[in-house]
This record gives C-alpha cells, structure tokens and sequence, in this order.
C-alpha cells in the first residue's frame, strides 16, 4: 500500500487522532503553567505548610514515572474514590508531571530578577504580592520562556502516553491501525512525522514570537 | 535587647525629622554601624562621606528599613520606623507598619534600578497608581509635573534601555518624588554615571535643596558638591560618626586626623 492510499483510508482517523492529541497538549500546557506557577511561587513563600506542600508536589511529581502517574491517576484514584474520565486523567497527569518541572524554572526566573528591582519597589512601599505581580513577574516571565519552549516540546511528547488509558489521540489512533492491518512504517511514520511538525513549525515559532514580543515590552529590541 | 530606654513616641518639644538612636547593625561578627547616633532636622540636607566600608550606605538602607535593625530605633518625625508599640513597649514592627511608615520616605539607588517594562511615565506613575491609590489622570498628571522638572518629559513614553545613565537616573528621582515623600535619600547616585552627565543629575538635585523643603539625606563621593549644596556634612569611619558640621568648616578646618587625612586623600585622586 503506497503512502497516498494509506493517507486515504486512514487520513480522517489520523487527523482526529492529531486533534486530540492538540487538545491534550492545550490543557496539560495549561494545568502545567497554573501548577508550575503556583509551585514555584509557593516554595519561596514564608509560609511553612505552602512551602512544604510545593516541595513534596515538585519532588514527587519529578522523582516518578509520567506512566506510573498516569495509571495512578486513572486507575488508582477511583478506588479512593475520585474516577476521572480518561481524557482529563490524561491531560491532568502529563500537565502535573510537567509541571513540577516548571516550578523550577518560575523560581529559577523570579531569583534571576536584579535584587534592585525589589529594592526600588520596595522604596515605593509595594506590598510583597504588588512587588511580585506588578514588577518581579513581568521580568521573570521574559526570562522563563526559551526554557519553557523546550518543557512544552517534552510536553507535547509526553501525551503521547495518555494513548496507554485508551485516550484516542494520535498515538492510539497509530497503535490501532498498526494492529489492524500491520502497516508498522505507515502508521507511526505518519505519527512521527505529526509530532515532528507540531513541535517544530508551532510551538517553536510561537515560543519564539512570543519571546520576541516580550523582549519589545520590555524594551530590549 | 532591652526596649525600655527607649521612648514610645518622642516629645513634642524634640522632634527631628529623623532620629538614630544608638542604632547597631551587625552581620554575624562584622560590625557595620556601631550605636550610631544621629538627628536630622525638618528640611535639613545632610551629605554622608566616607572610606567603603565606613557604613554610609548602610544608614540610608536601614532608613528605607531595606537592612533589618540589629540594635536600637529609628524615629521618624518622632515615631518609631523600625519598631512599634505593643502593650506599652516596642517591639520589632511587623511588614504593615513598615509599609505605612516608609511611604513618607523615597530613596534613589546608584544603579537607578528603574522598571524595564515600564515607561519613564509609568515608572513614575506606578507607585501613586498601585500604592496611593491615585486614579490614573491624577497619576499622570503628577507624573508629567515631575519628568518635566527633571526634564525628562519628552522622554516620558521611552523605556529605561533607551535612556542614558543620566536620564534614566533623573526618571528615578522623578519616580521616588511622585509618592510625595517628606525625606529623601540619594545612594552614591552619580557614582554609576558618565563623568559628563552628573551634572544633569546634580542639577536637579540642586533644584530640590532650592525649591522644596524635603529632607534629605545623600551618601556621596563628589565633595564638591556635597560642600555646595549640604547644611552638614557627617564623616563616617568604621560605623560611626569620626566628626561632623556645617560644610564650610568641615572643609577647611577638619578637626581628626581620620578626617583629614581622607580628605587629602580624597584631593590627591582628583
């Protein structure tokens, strides 16, 4: 079967596969940007349980397995009684999994602002959360992004695992036409090259027009 | 440390803008300012010299209470900075008391330290807008008067990496006199400038000791200037006060020999 006639027969299902797998990596960017944010601002707060909590998520989050977390999530948490339809266990794991790696940079970014900047909002008598949310984060977020684009790339990989709790994504949709009909090189050549084109010519480019865009608000271009 | 030598409020009768009293500040061993005593009158100029080290900035800091205080109080306009009243005696003020006393003071950094992501106007409008309470017209308008006095106001939509050391130093002035503030503090704020444009710095320096009844406090390394424009000048050597007076006599008739000897030294760079 030539690549023509398999994009044929197979195109629409690899193209639903391909949406899902987008509307996975939105969320889980999404669950990883809230989680990443709070992480990393909670492990520099005075507070002790705050800051305990995001050091136990951030250490088990990035000490385990992604696929362990992911059966965790969807298989184990509804014997204590949360079920979650699999489509959000998969969205949720991958975005806490990555997001825990996330934290780290949020407080990486925010230590990399001058110290003269809190000074100077200091000596206008901010409050701590005015001085974080007006003056420290808009500087740390411009230096946040380049290691972002690269967490988002591992990101849009990692969803290919929510394909193991049967979310129909790319990766699943692959998994069954290859066990249908055994068009191994076909079917994840197509996949392969999917995830290829994602990372390279959308994330990529976003990530860099946004750093670009940025780096003009805040004056550098 | 014990609290009780030290008055809740001061009297009526003895109020200097700002008052150290026997204030200590200490990392670990290093001894930084040692029971510095030290008045500064309502609308007084007070220029602080001395060798590094000698503990300068460190006063201007712990009076923007950016440096915790290891020993003693400050007084501000006769009530306590660094301390707060609690059933009758002071203790260590907590962040909101902070806040509420510092807002009467601004402070200017050598290195400016202005927000990249903002405006030279909304550097200056972001303290009244976020922290007063202004609405954004009253702000710009305050603003506006201000860049304009420091001359920056055809400057005012640019970002601080389009501004040269001198003009980005201005808009910080700017920036600290928009919050209204009773005392000001300058941190060495020509020492990070092209020898070329201090004087656009001092000059607007020079206009708020003429035209305003601000109480100031500059830590500085221009003699010159700190003899023009100063009521007093205090020497500093090893945190604390080696001698201090009017400009002209300090000038030419130094008393100490710490004194004198860095005064010489001081001539000689030149």
């Amino acid at each position: 079967m030539s690549i023509w006639d398999f994009l044929e027969t197979y195109g629409a299902r690899l193209a639903n596969g391909t949406l899902v797998t987008c509307a996975q990596f939105l969320f889980a960017s999404m669950v990883a940007i809230v989680a990443a944010l709070l992480a990393g601002l909670g492990r520099m707060s005075g507070n002790w349980f705050i800051r305990s909590f995001s050091i136990i998520y951030i250490e088990i989050f990035r000490g385990t397995s992604l696929l362990v977390q992911l059966y965790w999530i969807f298989y184990v948490l509804p014997l204590f009684g949360v079920s979650l339809p699999k489509f959000i266990a998969g969205f949720l794991s991958v975005g806490l999994n990555v997001g825990a790696y996330g934290a780290e940079i949020v407080r990486g970014a925010i230590r990399a602002v001058p110290r003269g900047q809190w000074e100077a909002a200091y000596a206008l008598s901010m409050s701590p959360a005015r001085r974080m949310r007006r003056i420290i984060l808009p500087q740390a977020f411009v230096l946040m992004l380049p290691p972002w684009g690269n967490l988002l790339i591992e990101l849009l990989k990692g969803t290919a695992l929510v394909a193991l709790i049967a979310v129909a994504d790319l990766m699943f949709v692959a998994k069954q036409i290859n066990g249908a009909t055994f068009l191994s090189a076909q079917a994840f050549g197509v996949a392969l090259v999917v995830y290829f084109v994602l990372a390279r010519f959308l994330i990529t480019p976003f990530m860099r027009w946004l750093e670009r865009t940025m780096s003009r608000r805040l004056g550098r271009i | 440390m014990d609290m009780s030598a030290y008055p809740l409020e001061l009297p009526e009768n003895d109020r200097p803008m700002v008052r150290f009293m026997n204030v200590t500040k200490s990392y670990g061993s290093l001894t930084v300012l040692d029971r510095l005593n030290l008045d500064v009158r309502r609308g007084e100029m007070v220029s602080v010299i001395g060798p590094s080290g000698s503990g300068k900035t460190t006063v201007l800091r712990m009076l923007m209470t950016l440096e915790t205080i290891s020993d003693g109080v400050i007084y501000v306009d006769g009530k306590p900075l660094t301390h707060m009243e609690r059933g009758g005696v002071l203790v260590p003020a907590d962040e909101r008391h902070l806040r509420r006393m510092r807002a009467s003071i601004g402070m200017c950094f050598q290195h400016f330290n202005l927000f990249p992501h903002m405006t030279a106007l909304r550097n200056c409008m972001e303290g009244p807008v976020q922290v007063l309470g202004l609405s954004e017209r009253e702000a710009r308008t305050r603003s506006e008067e201000l860049l304009a006095m420091v001359g920056m106001i055809d400057k005012k939509d640019q970002h601080p990496s389009r501004l040269s050391g001198g003009q980005q130093q201005r808009v910080a002035i700017a920036r600290a006199l928009a919050m209204r503030p009773r005392i000001m503090l300058f941190d060495e704020v020509t020492s990070a400038l092209d020898p070329e444009v201090i004087g656009e710095v001092t000059n607007v320096i020079r206009k708020l000791v003429a035209e305003h009844d601000l109480t100031m406090l500059m830590v500085t390394h221009q003699m010159g200037f700190a003899r023009d424009i100063s009521d007093r000048i205090c020497f500093f050597y090893k945190g604390q006060i080696e001698e201090q007076g009017p400009p002209e006599a300090f000038f030419t008739s130094p008393q100490r020999e710490r004194t004198q000897q860095f005064l010489r030294a001081v001539k000689d760079a030149d």
